[in-house]
């Protein structure tokens, strides 16, 4: 294992051993045994952003997944995050693009720092190109309400890459939101087995118009358009793969 | 009270109550009754079961399975009924109340308002160990007070299933005022969700409960009403703080049931009179996140004691009640004719509802209720005054953040600010601030104000950056006549007139991202020690809201002499509420040895950090 990936592991058990929130001595005079008038509790929740069946025009049907879950108090958290897809009919089993462990330290009001450790590969099989990098990201709200999600990736093979998502929800009623968002991959490295040139590899843009039945199960339809750049898509086009396409999907945001 | 006792219920049946009483547990239930001090005549001073006359009392504390409001609940009970039973204690006695727990975790009860001996407060690990599950504890003060109060646990989220009641003291000697009858009206909030849900929805999603945010459609509207530019220059400004201007209470009617006395606005609890009568109504908001304005349109209200202590006549035709306050107002009904007693919440998301009549089955017409109202430049102000981040904010004005100053908020939103007066903004009274214009610095300079002032303000003065005159947000004091804490005024000085021996600030600050709430930044989990008074030193305590929420500050053990202006007479009271950006100040006698609590009294609030203890040696 890389020594980064091994530092960062290190950092994230660390994490998990302090993360407990103590209570601290207020220090007025009380028996000890009585309790604390206030106890802090760590929450924990798990969100899928999108869960959804893509039908573009001209490549595979697929099923998509964007999932995180956190643990944790108000300052520290771990995280679990996944992105990933099941393409339909090409034989194979389904892939994490990314299955992520984080642990997250409140820096800002709005923003969280992030490090830990990613896996990219096959879920349960050796059907997809694996890989494990070291992650760290800043994750918050910017100005104007827009949901962030900056990461950069060090694989083990010592490739450099980063990610940026953003969205936003604009508010059409009390229950019906139109979210657009987007999502931009550069590298700084060649990694040809996960499709990934030097630059700019891809920019994907949505939109999807949900409804919330309640906060916590909310259904949407949308649309979206992907591209790839330079020698990303000349890997995809060797591959068989289109550079450029758009489509539809159909999903639910669920919140636990 | 004598006179309160005209009408007496027909002994049959108040000897039935009183039997079920003798049994205890359940028989409020068993008889299928409401808390019953909600009787609808109003006898509280003599009625049967509702009543725990005092000075021996006893309560049972159960989890058990009641309606509200029609559905099948699952609240923490009192003596069978939830809310609790109200309690009757008269001043100069020395009261016995014995709390036996039958839940299967610890509870407590706390008697707000009351000043008494710290270890019978009933904060768990400040006053006491709390209330073991299957333990009784016995607390005994005495009772050296009278008025309106209420009591309620002071356990984790406990306050939330209903584990309150009132708490009323007669007086020993006559007081300034005089009624013929008397009804407990006690506001709270019902969810049939479990508080700790409500808790982690909070926690972890913010806006859970607002179904009143501003939309699309509302921006366009405020566009054709006053223009682009203007429009999108306001909301950009929300935008770039990340925040909503329409968030004015965490928990909604989209959870709760605002409930009177225990009944929903369906039931429409129904407190009967006699015309020509004067009523006293001790009306106590026992929510545990809920503010309420209270009206009874057709009835002029005179308010005659706010938080259990008398304060000069104020007619009124709509009081704000913030969460933990009581007031008790007179109305004198002369006509033979329903009233509706309207309860809206301060966010309009939903009302509680009673009826006045001489009948039962009588009813009222509802009033329209009003419409959610954005928050202003006043709260916007005080989030910049917090030194948050400033750089977000170019393109406003900052000589007018917090002011007063119409000139720079030209070009704002001010239809936008719903039922901001902008009038009142220019009320403020700056007499009792000698010879300093405070006018455009609310909040960000006090610290030069009073260098140059020579020192500190009179005692009883305003703080500059007070709102005293102001109702708060979604009040329209042009429609009509609306309490203000200005208006609040002792008959006499109270018996402490020392001038402050010093000055204690505290900012009160949070995270609504992630729902954080503490004093001075800090939760109480990382505080290091206790906030000391000096035994018996006068102080001052000044409390500046940074955030964008109103909060109820209840300080345990010892009153807080609001400075509202009324020099020698400022009023008493237990729960001071700060609205977003105000400074609020007020006299404390650390006549109390001991451990108090301080905190915020949105129970939510509260429980993410908003506490303190406060040592008195």
């Amino acid at each position: 294992m890389n020594p980064r990936i091994s530092l960062t592991v290190a950092g994230a058990l660390l994490a998990m051993a302090t993360l407990p929130t103590a209570q601290a001595e207020d220090g007025y005079d009380a028996p000890a045994d009585w309790p604390a008038p206030m106890v802090e509790h760590n929450m924990a929740m798990a969100l899928f952003e999108r869960l959804e069946y893509a039908v573009p025009d001209k490549g595979e049907e697929a099923l998509i997944w964007d999932f995180q879950a956190w643990y944790g108090g108000d300052v520290n958290r771990l995280y679990l995050k996944s992105e990933g897809e099941s393409v339909q009919g090409d034989g194979e089993d389904a892939e994490f693009e990314s299955l992520e462990f984080l642990y997250s330290h409140l820096v800002a009001d709005f923003w969280e720092l992030q490090g830990g450790i990613g896996y990219q590969g096959g879920v349960f099989s050796d059907d997809h190109a694996e890989r494990t990098y070291a992650v760290i990201g800043l994750q918050g709200v910017m100005p104007y309400g827009i949901e962030t999600d900056l990461a950069l990736q060090v694989s083990d093979e010592g490739d450099v890459s980063a990610s940026l998502e953003g969205e936003y929800d604009l508010r059409l009623t009390q229950r019906l939101y139109l979210q657009p968002r987007t999502e931009i991959a550069v590298a700084a490295d060649e990694a040809e087995a996960f499709g990934v040139g030097e630059g700019l590899n891809s920019v994907r843009v949505g939109l999807r118009l949900r409804y919330e039945i309640t906060r916590r199960v909310a259904p949407y339809l949308g649309t979206y358009w992907e591209k790839r750049y330079g020698e990303t898509a000349d890997l995809a086009r060797a591959d068989g793969d289109r550079s450029e396409d758009t489509g539809v999907v159909a999903g639910i945001r669920l919140m636990f | 009270m004598a006179s309160s006792r005209v009408i007496t219920q027909p002994l049959s049946r108040r000897q039935l109550l009183k039997g079920g009483a003798a049994l205890g547990l359940g028989s409020a239930a068993a008889l299928g009754l409401r808390p019953s001090w909600a009787d609808p005549w109003g006898q509280t001073s003599t009625y049967a079961k509702g009543i725990e006359e005092g000075p021996e009392v006893s309560l049972a504390i159960r989890r058990e399975s009641l309606p509200i409001a029609g559905q099948e609940a699952h609240p923490i009970s009192i003596n069978g009924g939830s809310p609790g039973p109200l309690i009757r204690l008269r001043e100069g006695q020395d009261a016995v109340l014995r709390v036996t727990n039958l839940l299967d975790e610890p509870t407590s009860i706390h008697w707000h308002g009351l000043i008494l001996p710290p270890g019978m407060d009933g904060v768990p690990g400040i006053s006491f160990a709390g209330i073991a599950p299957g333990e009784t504890f016995t607390y005994r003060f005495p009772v050296r007070q009278n008025g309106t109060y209420w009591y309620h646990s002071h356990s984790g989220l406990q306050e939330q299933l209903g584990h309150a009641g009132p708490l009323i003291i007669d007086a020993a000697e006559r007081e300034p005022f005089r009624y013929d009858r008397e009804h407990v009206l006690l506001l709270t909030d019902w969810t049939f969700e479990e508080p700790m849900a409500v808790f982690r929805n909070l926690k972890t999603a913010e806006g859970y409960y607002n179904f009143q945010e501003r939309t699309v459609a509302d921006f366009f509207a405020d566009v054709r009403e006053r223009g682009f530019a203007a429009t999108a220059e306001q909301r950009g400004m929300w935008a770039r703080m990340r925040m909503s201007s329409r968030d004015i209470a965490d928990v909604t009617g989209s959870t709760y049931t605002y409930l009177i006395n225990g009944h929903s606005p369906e039931e429409n609890w129904t407190a009967l009179f006699r015309a020509g009568e004067r009523i006293r109504l001790r009306i106590i908001n026992g929510s545990a996140m809920s503010y309420f304005d209270v009206r009874i349109p057709g009835l002029r209200m005179t308010v005659v004691a706010a938080d259990g202590q008398p304060v000069q006549p104020v007619p009124v035709d709509e009081f704000r009640i913030a969460v933990a306050e009581t007031y008790d107002v007179l109305v004198a009904p002369e006509n033979d004719t329903a009233y509706t007693l309207f309860a809206e919440s301060m966010d309009r998301s939903g009302y509680a509802r009673a009826t006045l009549a001489p009948r039962e089955g009588m009813t009222a017409e509802l009033p329209e209720r009003r419409r959610i109202a954005d928050r202003g430049m006043e709260a916007m102000g005080a989030h910049g005054m917090a030194g948050m981040d400033h750089s977000t904010m170019e393109g406003m004005d900052h000589s007018g953040i917090g002011g007063m100053d119409h000139s720079t908020m030209e070009g704002m939103d001010h239809s936008g600010m719903g039922g901001m007066d902008h009038s009142s903004m220019e009320g403020m009274d700056r007499s009792n601030m000698p010879g300093m214009d405070h006018s455009n610095r609310p909040g960000i300079s006090g610290e030069q104000d009073r260098i140059a002032a020579g020192g500190m303000l009179a005692a009883g003065a305003a703080q500059p950056g007070s709102r005293y005159d102001q109702a708060g947000i979604g009040i329209d004091p042009d429609e009509r006549r609306v309490l203000v804490y200005r208006d609040l005024k002792a008959f006499t000085p109270w018996p402490d007139r020392r001038e402050p021996g010093r000055e204690l600030e505290l900012h009160l600050t949070g995270n609504m991202e992630r729902y954080m709430w503490s004093f001075d930044g800090r939760k109480f989990s990382e505080v290091s020690g206790p906030i000391h008074f000096a035994k018996d030193e006068r102080l001052r305590l000044i409390l500046i809201n940074d955030t964008m929420m109103e909060h109820p500050i209840h300080l345990h053990g010892m009153w807080m002499e609001l400075e509202n202006g009324q020099g020698e007479l400022i009023p008493r009271k237990h729960t001071l509420n700060v609205k977003p950006g105000e400074r609020v100040s007020a006299l404390i006698t650390a006549d109390a040895v001991g451990s108090w609590a301080f905190h915020c009294h949105l129970l939510y609030h509260m429980d993410a950090g908003m506490f303190r203890v406060v040592e008195v040696s």
